[in-house]
């Protein structure tokens, strides 16, 4: 069948610039380019340009220039041209569409209609370059009270405290399994975790024996496709996270294709090589809050009570009334991933309609905690469109502990969003099982990169908390105050808790 | 070996601890388990079992366990080792993402028996609930066995990805076929074995031709089985077999378009 499919971007090669190096055809993974060696030119197929810009940014004269496709279908704002290209795929494949990365779609950013508070004559601000200023968290469930016990004028702690993760700053790298991402990666994400002094969710994948020595700086996932898990996985990672769903896809579970299960793979996911790795959609152990109860404990009994045990739920409809069920169900930790959040491969149709923005699943969840008198009993984690330092502080204010970072991440280390995950193909060398692609990813460097970032986020951080008169991030937690709305209605200043700027 | 003396310890003999379970929290009793295999004690015997969750879970020692009673939901999970025998049922999630070790059960065992589990061997004397066997996988040498005496439930083998599962349906004489429904929906690896008929066929599972090299396999299970049990494994071998197989190793990759 002949694809009607228009290319969505041309490649322009300046002709006096390019030196005939033919970087770009070594650099690019879609086969783009060509050298013509009659016309002595590189010839591009725009029709395979997925817009990575590694041959942009590779290309030593910097002759190349990628393009959004100036020919395009009749303007129409209902029938854009995603929508009209979506649909031709489908009708020549018959199949779903796939899609990586988060939504895109405009407006759904709440973010943007934030804005943070600071301190002017009546409270003085803390120059942090000056002062010390508090950003070291811990996750976990907090007593109500405590209980001290007095022997001989010596008090003690008679409350037993419930296990916590103790972060030196309230960024943790979100969950992203060996498979989805390359080894290069998954160990940068690892190791620069491990400096940062924060934590690597290492996702549902399993957990290759090489990384056990980063053990205190992972949390570990348990999937409804269990891959991976078994005592010693359970134990080596210094909590336990149930993945229930995921922003970019609630509702679905995940497939990784046989294609991509490899024989590092299929040993770390311990599955046969070769075998679509299924998660299905529920835990099939898992069909109520009594249920989540069950593995929760199941869990804390296979690890001697010592660990905290997370629960991640998409942000859907009802967030609130099933946070309180997790929390009740004992959960320690409550992961919750919004809308915007990214994947590896998920239905497109899937990712840019269903669930809603962390950032008013974020509020009413917190808001409902606090209303039940359970707020105490479970830190929170907000995820799925934290893009800088102030939308991590907006998320502390709406009520956040911590949030997790995974494209930023990704982006540190070298992805450009151009969303063809699921292709592994990655020409960053990050989402790719292609051990000759991943090499392009050094762990070292990518890990500096991480590094880099988390330090320059929490330097931020400490500028707008000292410029709030905070010496310490706690302070901010769920302090609504210092957040004002912008461009939004009394209905989503209510949900966010949020006064109109002005007011 | 110490012991706490207000732990219902009734009889400690060189490798054989007994455990009066009744009245115990399951909090307390797995970690009386876990005490005593930690003390080189090679036998537990638990009496008085009322429906406490997690025997064994998250136990990696060769410890053997007897379970008097009813055991409780998640016996053996994520269990890497210990065989447990149990003189009576078992309630859900028994043997859940188990590593290796052996589940006997002298009665019958509620729904997602085996979830997830990647080796070692479970043998029910009589039915199992909904989706047994579900997810089962094998990886590199180890590969996880089911065998069901009695009948099972819906879903049986659902996503399936390795290992055998065995449904001998021996408390229905009279039956020929096996009526649950959805069963092998989705299964991408593994076997199962049914003893006579079976109606309905998940969508990715297919019936295919039971040959030598599988009887001896049924055979050998079934000897197993009726060691256990006691039945007379000759007359269970004069059956016929039904074999479900995945029809594919990607039972999902046409369904994306990239």
């Amino acid at each position: 069948m002949k694809s009607y499919i228009i290319p969505e971007y041309t490649v322009d090669i300046d002709r006096d610039r390019c030196i005939r190096c033919k970087a770009c055809i070594e650099q690019c993974t879609y086969g783009v380019h060509h050298y013509n060696a009659e016309k002595e030119a590189i010839i591009s197929r725009n029709e395979e340009c997925v817009n990575c810009q590694r041959c942009v940014v590779f290309c030593p004269t910097k002759a190349i220039t990628v393009r959004k496709n100036q020919n395009s279908y009749r303007k129409n704002y209902h029938w854009t041209q995603d929508m009209i290209v979506f649909a031709k795929r489908q009708a020549e494949t018959g199949a779903v569409a796939l899609v990586g990365m988060g939504c895109d779609r405009p407006g759904f950013t709440y973010w943007d209609n934030l804005l943070l508070n600071a301190s002017q004559v009546t409270n003085p601000s803390i120059d942090p370059l000056r002062e010390p200023i508090e950003l070291r968290t811990y996750l976990g469930r907090k007593p109500s009270k405590l209980d001290l016990a007095f022997n001989g004028g010596e008090a003690a702690l008679a409350t037993e405290l419930a296990p916590q993760l103790c972060v030196e700053t309230p960024i943790l790298f979100a969950a992203m399994s060996y498979g989805a991402i390359s080894w290069n990666a998954h160990h940068a994400l690892a190791k620069a975790a491990s400096e940062l002094g924060i934590y690597f969710n290492i996702g549902e994948g399993g957990l290759d024996r090489r990384l056990y020595r980063y053990g205190e700086r992972l949390i570990v996932q348990v999937a409804s496709g269990r891959f991976g898990v078994h005592k010693e996985y359970l134990n080596v990672g210094a909590a336990i996270e149930i993945k229930i769903g995921q922003g970019a896809k609630p509702g679905i579970g995940g497939h990784l294709p046989g294609d991509k299960v490899n024989e590092d793979i299929a040993r770390t996911r311990m599955i046969p090589l070769g075998t679509d790795a299924l998660s299905p959609a529920p835990h099939h152990d898992i069909y109520s809050i009594e249920d989540l109860k069950q593995l929760i404990y199941a869990l804390k009994e296979a690890t001697d009570y010592r660990k905290p045990v997370a629960v991640k739920i998409a942000a859907v409809h009802n967030s609130a009334p099933i946070a309180s069920g997790i929390v009740r169900a004992g959960a320690d930790i409550l992961a919750i991933d919004g809308f915007r959040g990214a994947t590896g491969a998920a239905p497109k149709i899937i990712r840019d309609n269903v669930g809603i923005p962390i950032e008013l699943a974020l509020a009413s969840v917190d808001q409902r905690l606090h209303e039940e008198n359970i707020r105490d009993e479970v830190s929170l984690i907000a995820s799925g469109g934290i893009r800088n330092s102030a939308d991590v502080v907006k998320a502390i204010a709406l009520g956040a502990d911590a949030v997790y970072i995974g494209t930023a991440a990704l982006v540190a280390m070298g992805c450009t969003l151009c969303q063809r995950c699921y292709s592994g193909k990655c020409p960053w060398g990050i989402t790719t099982t292609d051990p000759e692609i991943s090499r392009r990813l050094n762990p070292e460097v990518a890990s500096r990169r991480l590094v880099n970032l988390v330090r320059a986020w929490s330097i931020e951080i400490k500028e707008m908390l000292g410029g709030m008169g905070m010496n310490a991030v706690e302070s901010l937690r769920g302090n609504r105050e210092q957040l004002r709305g912008v461009r939004l209605t009394d209905t989503e200043l209510g949900i966010l808790g949020v006064k109109m700027a002005g007011k | 070996m110490s012991m706490n003396s207000h732990l219902p310890l009734t009889e400690l003999k060189k490798s054989l601890a007994v455990i009066n379970a009744e009245s115990l929290d399951r909090r307390v009793l797995n970690s009386f388990i876990k005490r005593v295999a930690g003390n080189g004690v090679g036998n537990v015997r638990i009496l008085n079992v009322y429906g406490q969750r997690y025997i064994g879970t998250g136990l990696n020692s060769g410890l053997e366990i007897e379970v008097h009673g009813t055991a409780g939901n998640d016996l053996g999970a994520f269990m890497d080792g210990p065989s447990i025998v149990i003189y009576g049922n078992v309630q859900d999630g028994c043997g859940n993402t188990m590593n290796t070790g052996l589940i006997v059960v002298h009665g019958q065992a509620g729904d997602v028996t085996g979830y997830s589990m990647r080796g070692g061997k479970i043998f029910i004397r009589d039915n199992v609930g909904y989706r047994a066997g579900i997810h089962m996988k094998e990886f590199q040498n180890t590969r996880p066995f089911l065998v069901v005496g009695g009948s099972a439930g819906d879903f049986l083998g659902e996503y399936m990805a390795g290992g055998v599962i065995l449904v001998l349906g021996l408390n229905w004489p009279h039956r020929r076929e096996f009526t649950a429904r959805f069963v092998g929906t989705g299964m991408h690896g593994g076997l199962i074995y049914m003893r006579g008929e079976m109606r309905h066929l998940g969508t990715g599972a297919e019936i295919s031709d039971v040959d030598e090299d599988d009887m001896d396999q049924i055979g050998e299970l079934v000897k197993e089985f009726c060691c256990h049990f006691g039945f007379d494994s000759d007359r269970i071998m004069e059956s016929t077999f039904t074999k479900m197989i995945p029809s594919s190793r990607r039972p999902y990759g046409n369904l994306y378009a990239r």
